[in-house]
């Protein structure tokens, strides 16, 4: 079967993405809302969203600025929120390392939990694509996604207190969140690393600066891997 | 904004900016090519699994729209996100049935 062209992959990228468009934007509205009401200018809340691209991150950034912070504490906090985006980045290593570099680059500028979650499952299914069609997927499933968020950024800062409380976007977050893990609950190792990592949430709460999601974040993955080693790696369902 | 000047906000902007694509780029930009070990590629499979419910269960549990307090309509909402995400494998029904129950129980219990 000759492999499909990047142009191709680059429109089933978009089109696989757009529906998370969904979830993009109520978030990106979110912050938008949620800056304003914190009295940031406009530009600092669009500068957030374009040079930062990371809801999470720019939400703990925003929580400890309104709490008066030490900017050393938002900096640290904001960017261990976000490290487990260097977990995506050696994920997406094996795939994409042979590109050019500036290729790799944008990549990286456009490496968020959906492009990351989207791509790498692709890949996994179909591991005779080739590197340029697996860079063209992965711009295809950032254009809808990194785009928009900007543009709900806007939209959330300029209509910010004109949505009503009755739609508590404030919940939008956690439940995006466990939307986006819910279907990756594939098999006991999942699972395992899953409970784990809430637990020590919960436990582990009391730790300062965000400490606790990183232990406990380390401590699922362990789990999640040395449950899997035990039991022999088990085929992905399709889904 | 009180308490930063607007230099020192467009500095976190831009520090964080910096340190979160260096995050996001570090294996890419580095490793190029080469192979990763067995070990750390079974470890990152479990990422997002560990890292995003360990990052929700404090939003779940003491929500900031409640004061911290445990909030029934908030934690069936996740639930009912949780369990309709895993049996269906659609992200965007997790979301609708969320926050579709956080809205009707809203609106029941108000």
């Amino acid at each position: 079967m000759a492999a499909a062209s990047p142009k191709s992959l680059y429109w089933k990228g978009v089109r696989t993405a757009a529906p998370f468009l969904l979830m993009v934007t109520p978030f990106g509205l979110l912050f938008g809302v949620v800056a304003t009401e914190a009295g940031m200018p406009l530009a600092q809340i669009m500068g957030f969203s374009i040079v930062v691209i990371a809801g999470a991150a720019q939400f703990t950034a925003l929580q400890l600025m309104t709490e008066q912070a030490p900017i050393i504490v938002i900096l640290a906090s904001a960017l261990a929120v976000n490290l487990r985006m260097a977990m995506y980045s050696a994920a997406l290593a094996p795939y994409l390392g042979p590109a050019p570099l500036w290729q790799r680059a944008l990549v990286g500028y456009l490496n968020v939990d959906q492009t990351y979650a989207l791509s790498i499952m692709e890949y996994e299914a179909h591991p005779q694509m080739t590197v340029a069609g697996r860079v063209a997927y992965y711009l295809g499933v950032a254009t809808p996604i990194c785009p928009f968020w900007y543009l709900a950024t806007y939209l959330g800062a300029v209509l910010g207190s004109t949505i009503p409380p009755a739609f508590a976007l404030d919940f939008a977050v956690p439940i995006t969140f466990l939307a986006i893990v819910a279907p990756a609950f594939k098999t006991l190792a999942h699972v395992a690393a899953a409970v784990t990592a809430v637990i020590l949430a919960v436990a582990l709460s009391w730790m300062p600066y965000n400490l606790w999601l990183l232990l406990a974040a380390l401590a699922g993955m362990i789990v999640g891997a040395e449950v899997e080693r035990r039991m022999g790696r088990t085929r992905m369902r399709p889904s | 904004m009180t308490g930063y000047s607007t230099a020192q906000v467009w500095m976190i902007i831009a520090a964080m900016g910096v340190g979160t694509f260096a995050i996001r780029f570090s294996f890419l930009g580095l490793l190029g090519d080469r192979q990763l070990p067995d070990w750390l590629l079974r470890h990152l499979r479990y990422t997002a699994v560990a890292i995003l419910p360990a990052m929700v269960t404090p939003l779940v549990l003491w929500p900031q729209a409640t004061g911290g307090q445990l909030d029934a309509p908030r934690l069936a909402a996740a639930a009912m996100a949780l369990i309709i995400g895993i049996w269906m494998k659609n992200a965007i029904a997790a979301i609708f049935a969320g926050m579709g129950t956080l809205y009707l129980l809203q609106y029941v219990l108000s």
